[in-house]
């Protein structure tokens, strides 16, 4: 029957495609790594890798929860503006209050609050991903700077700092942060119920809802979750920089999708792992780092990162061929 | 090159994991109409793409006359003068007749178009073919006949001279049929190659004058003398075998009613639909395209909100505001489209039988159990026969047939109640369908109650313990399995308004 010739081309217990698919960017991302290793100097001096390590943590827990927009076939723009938001709102409220847990509460609050709107504005009024969350990017940045009068706000209180200057066993909190985010949307993604949703959302809309999935509460949790997260994320840097500032992250919401995008996630849905989020995350992480070591010109490095993207989604859609 | 025959020399095609066409060789002759028939799933619609250059053949070559084409692009296809009219009509609805007529070189001067020309031009292209339509007129506003029409026209202004039908007549009202066939006819006359794929056996006895069969893919075999063939003969032909072996109907026990449906009203119904279905019982639901079948399956699984009318399942009320209403409930559609709203392509076969029944199985409703997820999608796989390399594999590399037994597999692990199937057999190869239609047997006689809507008049009849006819967006008839035949149910199905 022609139904048994899908299994030529699998050898027993090992299907080359599959596991080009699940793993090639990240071996990629190991791969280098490595280069980056044997040829430039001092790249794995300690202090470099902690600030690789620094760098990777921002963009690498907003990547965790873009993941769940993209796999739905959805992405938010958003996620700069919450971050520098949420930074300000953090400070704000902890000069006023001195209470570091009330300013990071009302941080995270307001993340899952803009979150709430894109994803019910996206999911219940049926609105354009890229519209909806166009609109709240310039509304939550505009909100950010009526709330600092466009200046950063200074935080004094030491305790807030440990979110992004602590360590633990020597690893920044930052990091080890981001490696609990990875570890746990990725878990989330493939071991329940609301993770394989989203797939099947993403991967046909239509026919999840045909089939008993809850798409609009589904969709609206994944952007609660991810305006929360981003939220996070903006505390984390604020704290790093002992400071909220309602111009940081611009533009930050591509660099987040880019991660994904390269990494494997595709921007129609349906397609997406956690080892993808890391790979991209990872690979842009390591170029950049590799770039400043070299100091090459800020200019080119623009250049360099999007003909990276460029690549990879050509590489990609070739590989859908 | 009028006058040229068309000629298929060893067609084959694969997709990944589906052999859609093999060894298909054939001539068509000029000044012939040659039909091309087949159950669903035979290859029809595939030949006809290859040979429009919508798909590159795996092996073989075409030949029109003496030369060997080799079709990379549609636009190769239509440049050595062959026109496919597919069913679904490649315009654009919100230009003019006139500007589709010359899409892609419209008259212009340095860019500009020359709107006086165009219309000139395009009155001369529809001359003769459909005299009525102003070539101003937005496409949007005729009628499907018309449409094709005008794809006809647009053909013929390219200089086709092998011109292909695929289901031509299938939306069309009676009186457009007849101005079709007669047009098909003069085709035929001026030397043209028509090619014409058609499920209707009047229509192929009416017009064509030699007969390709197909059968999963492969070529069965030419009927050149069209008055000595039968129809009985045909249909064995493309069946291959006995009918009545593939329904395999045996007579069931029937229990109380299961889904009592009063009165209702909604998107696509013309008039207050009323029936009830019982326990074990299997109901056809017949109707030409458009009759609204579609619709009122839309409506029974919630996925469209009626405006009027009332449910009742097992006695009890039931209110659907979404298809999770009608799932909660246990009355579970299996869709007409099944690429469309039925499977979750990129995802496993696993995912796609798991995906509605997990919930209940999870802890806390959203933690999954891998021990169940691996055990129901095994369970499933084996008890309808899916036929794939191993759970995990990703549904879209699998026959139809297969996608449709899993989704089968995906309501069979819900508590189930009452099954809708649109078209359940659509596009699927007969071995796939009689095991497709035991299934269904089986789950009659486990005491639910089935409905299964399809516009293939065998299947219905074949399968069905009563049959509800819809026309026009109404209930024109209900007959018992006996006193069904063919011309019963089509007289019920025609819309009024055609005779």
């Amino acid at each position: 029957m022609s139904q048994v010739k899908t299994a030529k081309g699998f050898w027993p217990g090992f299907n080359q495609r599959k596991f080009l698919d699940d793993w090639v960017m990240l071996l990629a991302a190991l791969g280098i790594f490595v280069l980056s290793a044997l040829f430039i100097d001092n790249f794995l001096s300690p202090l470099n890798m902690r600030g690789l390590g620094l760098a990777i943590s921002t963009v690498g827990i907003a990547a965790c929860t873009m993941l769940f927009c993209l796999a739905s076939g959805h992405f938010d723009l958003s996620v700069g503006s919450v971050i520098a938001c949420a930074g300000v709102v953090a400070g704000i409220v902890i000069r006023d209050t001195d209470s570091v847990v009330l300013g990071v509460s009302a941080a995270l609050a307001m993340g899952l609050v803009v979150g709430l709107i894109n994803g019910i504005v996206i999911a219940k009024l049926r609105i354009n991903a890229l519209i909806a969350t166009l609109a709240t990017m310039q509304i939550v940045r505009g909100l950010a700077y009526i709330f600092s009068n466009g200046k950063a706000v200074g935080v004094m209180d030491e305790r807030f700092f440990v979110f992004g200057n602590g360590q633990l066993m020597g690893v920044p909190v930052p990091i080890i942060i981001t490696v609990l985010c990875f570890v746990f949307f990725g878990w989330l993604l493939n071991y329940t119920t609301y993770g394989r949703n989203t797939m099947a959302i993403g991967g046909n809309q239509e026919a999840a809802l045909l089939a008993g999935v809850n798409v609009d509460r589904t969709k609206i949790i994944i952007f609660a979750v991810h305006g929360l997260i981003g939220a996070l994320a903006g505390v984390i840097l604020a704290s790093r920089m002992t400071s909220g500032q309602p111009m940081i992250g611009q533009g930050f919401e591509l660099t987040v999708i880019s991660a994904c995008v390269l990494g494997g996630v595709s921007l129609s849905g349906g397609i997406g792992m956690i080892r993808h989020v890391i790979a991209g995350v990872l690979i842009l992480a390591i170029i950049e780092n590799a770039m400043n070591l070299k100091n090459i010109d800020t200019f080119y490095q623009y250049v360099i990162r999007g003909s990276i993207l460029l690549l990879a989604v050509i590489i990609d859609r070739m590989k859908q061929r | 090159m009028t006058g040229a025959a068309l000629r298929f020399n060893g067609i084959g095609k694969e997709f990944p994991g589906v052999k859609a066409l093999a060894q298909i060789s054939f001539e068509a002759r000029p000044h012939s109409v040659h039909a091309l028939m087949g159950e669903n799933g035979a290859g029809k619609s595939t030949l006809l793409k290859i040979l429009g250059g919508a798909y590159l053949p795996s092996s073989g070559t075409v030949h029109i006359g003496e030369q060997t084409m080799d079709f990379k692009s549609a636009a190769d296809s239509i440049a050595s003068g062959v026109a496919v009219i597919h069913q679904e009509l490649h315009l654009v609805p919100e230009m003019t007749v006139a500007e589709n007529l010359f899409l892609g070189h419209l008259p212009s001067r340095f860019g500009v178009v020359n709107g006086g020309l165009l219309r000139k031009q395009a009155l001369a292209c529809l001359k003769g073919l459909a005299d009525e339509i102003d070539p101003q007129e937005k496409l949007g506003r005729l009628s499907l006949g018309q449409r094709q029409l005008v794809e006809i026209a647009k053909a013929l202004s390219r200089g086709a001279h092998v011109i292909a039908f695929d289901e031509p007549t299938s939306s069309l009202s009676a009186r457009e049929i007849d101005r079709l066939m007669a047009i098909i006819t003069r085709l035929r006359d001026e030397g043209k190659v028509v090619l014409y794929v058609s499920h209707r056996m009047e229509e192929v006895f009416r017009i064509c004058d030699a007969v390709t069969v197909f059968k999963d893919g492969r070529y069965v075999r030419t009927f050149d003398d069209m008055a000595t063939l039968t129809h009985d003969q045909l249909v064995t032909c493309m069946v291959g075998r006995d009918i009545q072996d593939i329904y395999d109907y045996r007579p069931r026990e029937q229990g109380d009613v299961a889904l009592k449906v009063d009165g209702l009203l909604g998107p696509g119904l013309r008039e207050p639909v009323s029936f009830q279905v019982h326990k074990g019982e299997i109901l056809g639901l017949f109707g030409l395209v458009g009759a609204g079948r579609t619709e009122l399956l839309r409506l029974l699984s919630g996925l469209e909100r009626t405006t009027a009318g009332h449910l009742e399942l097992c006695g009890q009320t039931l209110q659907l505001r979404s298809p999770r209403d009608a799932i909660a409930g246990g009355v579970l559609l299996c869709p007409e489209d099944r690429k469309k709203e039925g499977i979750i392509p990129l995802a496993s076969v696993a995912e796609n039988i798991n995906i509605s029944a997990r919930g209940a199985h999870a802890a806390f409703g959203w933690l999954l159990r891998d021990g169940w997820e691996k055990g129901n999608a095994d369970t499933q796989i084996k008890a309808l026969k899916v036929k794939t390399p191993n759970a995990e594999q990703k549904i879209m590399y699998l026959s139809g047939g297969n996608q449709q037994k899993a989704i089968l597999g995906r309501w069979l692990s819900m508590p189930m109640k009452v099954l809708l199937l649109d078209e359940p057999t659509r596009g699927i190869d007969i071995g796939a369908k009689s095991e497709i239609y035991q299934i269904i047997h089986n789950l009659a006689a486990s005491g639910i109650a089935v409905i299964v809507v399809s516009s293939d008049l065998m299947e219905v009849m074949g399968i069905s313990d009563r049959i509800l006819v819809m026309s026009e967006g109404a209930l024109t008839g209900e007959l018992t399995r006996d006193q069904a035949d063919e011309a019963r149910l089509l007289q019920l199905a025609l819309p009024r308004t055609r005779a």
